[in-house]
């Protein structure tokens, strides 16, 4: 990845319907994580084997994040959450395999899991408090700050997409202009950067969703917690 | 090379450069205040770290929208065809 970071190489086409190249890896990605949770889940038993304490204790954790962070019981938001972490994290150690570029490092990957972001946020704003209610929330503190929380709920999903893409693209960038000033050995210490920062950043997406949803699922919005967390 | 180049190459030198300027100076800030908590308190240095690597991310960010306009100025420039 060397050439311009917004352009994305076309493998084949389907009809008219061009297929990218993080469409590829995206699809692997499902497939390799569906399976994966397929194969983990298919024999669950209450005594747990050794693997399966293993997963028990990621989910109990993203569980612990959300009970702490949100305030709520967790059941209604692990699915989405859970999922947003697990695929975030994969798509940015996938650079890991050689030859494949994270697909997080293109912008319309990101794109879409912002948007799913964004219309999370209102579907579950809208199941606890009702259309009305939701509404509501707009004109909170003041009928005034109408339009600014208009604004944010725009520009809060893009500094989330634009967050993700500029921090996995650099670092995909960077390590490609290293490795063309030299090549051996000298790019390991940038790409175990590399591998914290996707960690941080598939970290910070789900805690950021949280803290959206949260702010428009629950009650009392000015929560401590809640504004720290904002950008 | 016609002048519409020239200046977007300058300018995007001058947005990484001053835009380090600032999550620079706010990283620095944040990493001492870090230090000196774990130091009165070591025991709750788990917490602090792992909230000083959300912050320093959050505060890196604005330098990552920096880079984001200068590859936008080099790479999807909409003066330059």
């Amino acid at each position: 990845m060397i050439g311009s970071p917004l352009a994305t190489k076309t493998i084949f086409t389907v009809g008219s319907i061009p297929i990218t190249e993080p469409v590829i890896v995206t699809w692997g990605l499902m497939t390799a994580l569906g399976l994966g949770g397929w194969l983990a889940t298919r024999s669950l038993t209450v005594a747990p084997s050794r693997r399966q304490i293993v997963f028990e204790v990621i989910v109990g954790t993203i569980e612990d994040q959300i009970r702490s962070t949100m305030r709520v019981e967790p059941a209604p938001y692990v699915p989405l959450l859970g999922t947003l972490f697990v695929f975030i994290l994969a798509a940015n150690w996938s650079s890991l395999v050689p030859g494949i570029d994270p697909p997080t490092a293109h912008i319309e990957t990101d794109a879409a899991l912002g948007l799913i972001v964004f219309f999370a946020i209102i579907y579950f704003g809208i199941r606890a408090r009702g259309l009305r209610g939701y509404l509501k929330t707009f004109a909170e503190p003041t009928i005034v700050m109408i339009p600014l929380n208009l604004v944010e709920t725009f520009t809060r999903t893009f500094s989330l997409i634009v967050r993700l893409f500029g921090n996995v693209m650099s670092g995909v960038f960077i390590i490609a202009i290293i490795l063309s000033l030299a090549g051996l050995l000298v790019p390991i210490p940038l790409m175990a950067l590399d591998l914290l920062t996707g960690a941080v950043q598939a970290y910070i997406f789900a805690i950021l969703a949280m803290v959206f949803i949260g702010s428009a699922a629950t009650k009392g919005r000015a929560d401590g917690s809640n504004e720290k967390e904002k950008p | 090379m016609n002048w519409i180049e020239i200046v977007s190459i300058f300018s995007a030198a001058m947005a990484v450069s001053f835009g380090a300027i600032g999550p620079a100076l706010g990283e620095g800030r944040a990493v001492a205040a870090a230090m000196d908590a774990i130091a009165r308190q070591p025991e709750a240095a788990g917490t602090i770290s792992r909230t000083l690597f959300v912050g320093l991310a959050m505060i890196e960010t604005m330098a990552i929208y920096c880079l984001v306009i200068a590859l936008l100025i080099l790479f999807a420039n909409p003066f330059i065809h």
